[in-house]
């Protein structure tokens, strides 16, 4: 117990530290888990019905999310140098996969019939994917973000390692100078981030389900 | 009111065409049935109809119209399309759903829930009890009957149906069956209708059309496929009992006659057909039997001879 008094006592005599640290860390994982959905979201209902395309994104994002965010965060230095954007970068990169997989498993996974019923009472191509597909693809497609959010924000630790700030910058520090208060002050927040996500997400995605498909 | 003109579809990689030069010519309030072995090109025509399969070549018009090279998206909004999983979209409420095509078509909304509420009760389907419900809480039947609701949500003059009933065990296919012709009698619709069920080709066909490999081997009535099958296949295909099965065509009111039977002959019901009667005659052992009505009460007799007789005559122009 002393050693959370102390981690408490060291965050309340550096608070601007903390705060900008909280608020780097906040931003890294907001803008990749935006920039990543933003890029992921549009590849993923792209692939969804050209089966060569799909095989291949699937392929892919295999391979890319079993790549350890230190090893992406790391790669990347040398390439773009070290800081907030390489870090935004890498950290995009690794959302990239769970939202194109569930993307595309969201799409694919919807009743064929379903789309033919639609197709065959004369909507257009594009009245199907706005009216039938994105709603019945939206949990499952919400599901994928979920589980980017809480991967980047456990990434964005790394960006330590680069130079990119956030909270991780204490969890390295306590770790090098063998200070466990340090290193809580940066750890604790992180996990609370990660699980105040999840949560959010979850919620999320218990109003975004229609009503038909809840409990299904 | 619908005709298709040397209809080919020829598959890639296929050595035979799916639909090989087929013509038909259907009118105004028919049900066609379009029957056959599995890959004789049934479901294949019926969905170059309205266009969900493009034709290779031939031509297609709906009450005049050429409908080949039209708009299909146009053209399947004035079409009415039931398939046997139904295919509900399960996001949206009954009504939702039914209301599908009116709002594509740009109904006002009033004239859309009042069009709604009219067809939910016409299927059977209490409005108030269901419109607000979700397709995941229906049983198969009540999903199709608001399938059925959905395609002529929009009044389309001409219905296509590939299976409907085909995924519904038989109690519920048979009451289904039974209130689409009576809803059709009332609507005066134009339909298409495919199926691999003869009995059900049967009962609900005004002119069945039997395929085999892309071709229309016969186009008749069902009972003149049944009296006269004119080849092998047909007659192997409606099956070695269509004698029998031409009874269950014939009605028991309209070849019964007055006179009254012994009193331990069997009871004949006057609303069933000669094919029941038959079989009640036989286990009975009888030759005659007595038909009586709905209340019970002794309408007249029923006899083996009378039977035969119905079996003998020609097919009559409206049976």
């Amino acid at each position: 117990m002393s050693v959370l008094a102390e981690a408490w006592r060291y965050l309340a005599a550096h608070p601007a530290q903390f705060m900008t640290a909280l608020g780097v860390h906040v931003a890294l994982s907001g803008a990749a888990l935006l920039i990543a959905a933003a890029i992921a979201i549009p590849a993923g209902i792209y692939a969804a019905h050209r089966p060569g395309t799909a095989f291949a994104t699937i392929n892919v994002a295999n391979v890319g999310r079993t790549l350890p965010s230190l090893a992406v965060l790391a790669l990347v230095m040398p390439l773009l140098g070290t800081g907030f954007a390489p870090s935004l970068f890498a950290l995009s990169l690794l959302a990239l996969p769970p939202i194109v997989l569930n993307t595309l498993a969201g799409m694919r996974g919807i009743d064929p019939e379903v789309v033919d019923a639609a197709r065959g009472m004369g909507m257009t191509r594009r009245e199907i994917l706005w009216r039938i597909e994105w709603p019945l693809a939206l949990p499952v497609i919400f599901a994928g973000l979920r589980t980017a959010a809480i991967q980047v924000i456990s990434g964005a630790v790394l960006a330590a390692f680069i130079g990119g700030g956030g909270l991780g910058d204490f969890i390295t520090a306590g770790i090098a100078m063998m200070a466990v208060p340090q290193l809580l002050v940066g750890a604790i927040p992180v996990t609370l981030l990660s699980l105040g996500a999840d949560f959010a997400f979850g919620a999320l995605q218990r109003r975004i389900t229609p009503p038909g498909l809840r409990g299904a | 009111m619908i005709e298709i003109e040397h209809l080919t579809k020829r598959f890639p990689g296929a050595a035979t065409p799916a639909v090989d030069d087929i013509s038909l010519a259907i009118g105004a309030g028919e049900i066609c049935v379009l029957i056959g072995p599995s890959g004789c090109g049934k479901t294949t025509t019926m969905r170059m109809i309205n266009r969900m399969i493009e034709p290779d070549a031939g031509l297609i018009r709906i009450a005049g119209r050429d409908v080949t090279h039209v708009d299909p998206v146009e053209l399947r909004r004035s079409v009415g399309y039931v398939i046997q999983q139904v295919g509900l979209f399960p996001h949206m409420t009954i009504a939702q759903n039914v209301a599908t095509v009116p709002q594509l078509l740009g109904w006002e909304p009033a004239r859309i829930e009042r069009r709604v509420d009219e067809l939910l009760a016409r299927v059977d389907m209490d409005p108030a009890r269901y419109r607000d419900r979700y397709p995941r809480e229906l049983s198969g039947g009540q999903k199709q009957r608001v399938g059925v609701a959905r395609a002529l949500a929009a009044d389309p003059p001409v219905m296509l149906m590939d299976e409907p009933f085909g995924a519904l065990d038989p109690i519920t296919r048979a009451s289904l069956q039974d209130e689409f012709l009576r809803l059709l009698y009332a609507l005066k619709k134009t339909i298409v209708f495919v199926t691999h069920d003869i009995d059900e080709a049967l009962k609900m066909g005004t002119r069945i059309a039997i395929l085999r490999a892309g071709r229309v081997v016969r186009f008749d009535r069902p009972e003149a496929i049944l009296a006269h099958p004119g080849d092998p296949f047909v007659a192997a295909f409606v099956g070695a009992d269509r004698a029998l099965k031409r009874l269950a065509l014939l009605p028991v009111a309209s070849h019964m006659r007055q006179g009254d039977a012994a009193s331990d002959s069997p009871a004949v019901s006057r609303d069933g057909d000669l094919r029941d009667a038959l079989s009640i005659l036989l286990a009975a052992g009888a030759e005659a039997g007595v038909v009586v009505d709905a209340a019970g009460e002794a309408a007249g007799i029923i006899t083996l001879a009378d039977i035969r007789s119905a079996l003998a005559a020609p097919p009559a122009a409206n049976d």
